[in-house]
């Protein structure tokens, strides 16, 4: 079930040089929440302190609360690993793993939960079908996941993380590295998906968050600049360096 | 001259001087190839390896206990070394930073540098002078010594190859990450860590100053670890450079044998790592 995830004073460094400072947002519940700004804002690292994949990075750090459905995921007892599993992510790039066949590569979320067999087989269906995959490649299960194109491989990320029967679903600037139908394609999956999560994505294509997303945060030097509904914040910005990058002064 | 044809001209004589270096390079290496296979092919025979080997002036015999003796202990440093190169090599890819890392990544590297006669002599005041006896579990021990180092820095620079994005996608699935690492990096990785490994395993198999020091030899047939058992490079040293005609053959035949095994590893990794993906 699409979850909310509210975010309190987050502060988040690599080493001694501060990423974030002091970001308040509130993430609504089955909606879509595009983060915008320019390069080196903090987005990305944004988006890692949602599932605590940052403070893998050596020598980063990060302090503040992060409440999923009102639990803090940086309490001294929540374990990061089940928490991964309550928040799925897609990557940059696609990176489907390389030894793996398409099939292995969206079973392997659910297989870590121990789900084996038939099961195994309908989750996998399943996610294939939510990410718009199935009719593509039901006849090459058994092919290496490298063997699609850039486009497909990118929706067997996301039907990988999609597997694991995520909450919330991260997603760190999917369509970079994809051409403009693989990415309207992924926009099109973006829509059918937020009945069933809460989805946030990072984009640095502001088309492309006035497109999708139903909420934006505009993110400037690793501050929450702000934040409010899409229509809202593209045609009447509250701030003047909102409006500045939304009109292309910047960035 | 112009410049273009001075130009062309650079261009052809470097090229040549390129190409004459590899034949330089590569002439010596078939040369070797092509006389052992010429000299051990007339002493190999079906004999070779089941006979054992005959007193001197006595024709014929074989060297079925140095094969097996070669075997065994290159088995058994690959049972000992192994999992210590592989899980050392995994320390350092995947958690080693720091002091104590750098220490011991450079302690690996001037480890891969020891000579083996060396290894070979610290496992004798080590080992055979507590024991009271030469052993084929101290020649074991000498030839792991030689595959530890190797495996430890192929393993981690194999996997340091492995691209980050992996990790963070098996991570980001809630998997932990020894997981991660056995599931994706290793399994990346396996293609090449098992090339290391069988280079690795060829060498120590064809170490001969390690075993003089530890195993001996044997002229019996002797399956027992703790005693001194024959290997073919130690047998390839004596039967060499003794003054005897057909022990010299037997040396070409046994040298020949050692070179078709490395060979038959070599060609083992490719088979077992061309793996059904790639990226």
């Amino acid at each position: 079930m699409a979850q909310s995830l509210t975010v309190e004073n987050l502060n988040a460094w690599y080493g001694d040089k501060q990423a974030l400072y002091e970001i308040n947002l509130h993430v609504l519940p089955a909606k879509i929440t595009g983060i915008i700004g320019p390069s080196g804002c903090g987005k990305s690292t944004f988006i890692r302190c949602l599932n605590r994949l940052h403070e893998v990075v050596r020598g980063a750090r990060v302090s503040g609360r992060v409440l999923l459905n009102g639990q803090d995921i940086y309490a001294p007892r929540a374990d990061p690993v089940l928490l991964r599993q309550r928040i799925g992510m897609v990557f940059q790039k696609p990176n489907p793993f390389p030894t793996m066949s398409i099939f292995e590569n969206v079973a392997a979320g659910p297989r870590l939960q121990g789900v084996r067999g038939a099961a195994l087989h309908e989750v996998v269906e399943r996610s294939l079908v939510q990410a718009g995959l199935w009719e593509e490649v039901r006849d090459r299960l058994s092919q290496s996941g490298a063997s699609l194109s850039g486009g497909q491989q990118q929706r067997l990320c996301i039907a990988r993380a999609l597997a694991v029967n995520p909450e919330v679903l991260l997603m760190d600037e999917p369509c970079s590295a994809l051409d403009p139908a693989s990415t309207l394609r992924i926009e099109e999956l973006m829509g059918s998906l937020k009945e069933h999560y809460t989805i946030v994505i990072v984009t640095h294509n502001m088309q492309q968050a006035s497109r999708v997303a139903d909420y934006t945060a505009f993110f400037l030097e690793g501050r929450l600049i702000e934040y409010g509904p899409t229509a809202e914040l593209f045609t009447r910005p509250q701030d003047p360096r909102t409006e500045s990058y939304i009109t292309g002064r910047f960035g | 001259m112009s410049h273009y044809w001075r130009r062309r001209l650079l261009n052809y004589l470097l090229l040549g001087l390129c190409v004459a270096c590899t034949a330089v390079a590569v002439f010596p290496l078939l040369s070797i190839l092509f006389y052992v296979a010429v000299r051990g092919f007339q002493a190999l025979s079906p004999e070779f390896f089941t006979q054992m080997p005959r007193p001197v002036g006595e024709p014929g015999g074989g060297m079925a206990n140095a094969v097996a003796g070669t075997f065994i202990m290159v088995g058994l440093a690959a049972l000992l070394g192994l999992p210590v190169g592989i899980m050392a090599g995994i320390y350092l890819a995947e958690y080693g930073r720091g002091r104590l890392a750098d220490v011991i990544r450079f302690m690996t590297d001037v480890f891969t540098g020891v000579p083996s006669v060396v290894i070979g002599v610290f496992i004798y005041t080590v080992v055979v002078t507590r024991m009271g006896s030469f052993s084929a579990l101290a020649g074991g021990l000498a030839l792991s010594l030689i595959i530890i180092p190797l495996v430890t820095r192929t393993t981690e620079e194999l996997l340091r190859m492995v691209p980050y994005t992996l990790r963070e996608a098996s991570l980001a699935l809630g998997a932990t990450k020894a997981r991660t690492i056995v599931s994706v990096v290793l399994r990346s990785a396996a293609g090449g860590v098992v090339t290391g490994v069988m280079l690795a395993i060829a060498r120590a198999a064809g170490e001969t100053a390690p075993l003089l020091f530890t195993a001996l030899s044997s002229r019996h047939w002797s399956l027992a670890l703790r005693e001194p058992m024959a290997s073919l490079p130690v047998y390839i040293y004596t039967y060499a450079i003794s003054p005897f005609r057909d022990w010299q053959v037997q040396a070409w035949g046994a040298a020949l044998v050692l070179l078709l095994t490395v060979l038959g590893l070599n060609l083992v990794a490719r088979a077992v790592t061309r793996s059904r993906y790639r990226y």
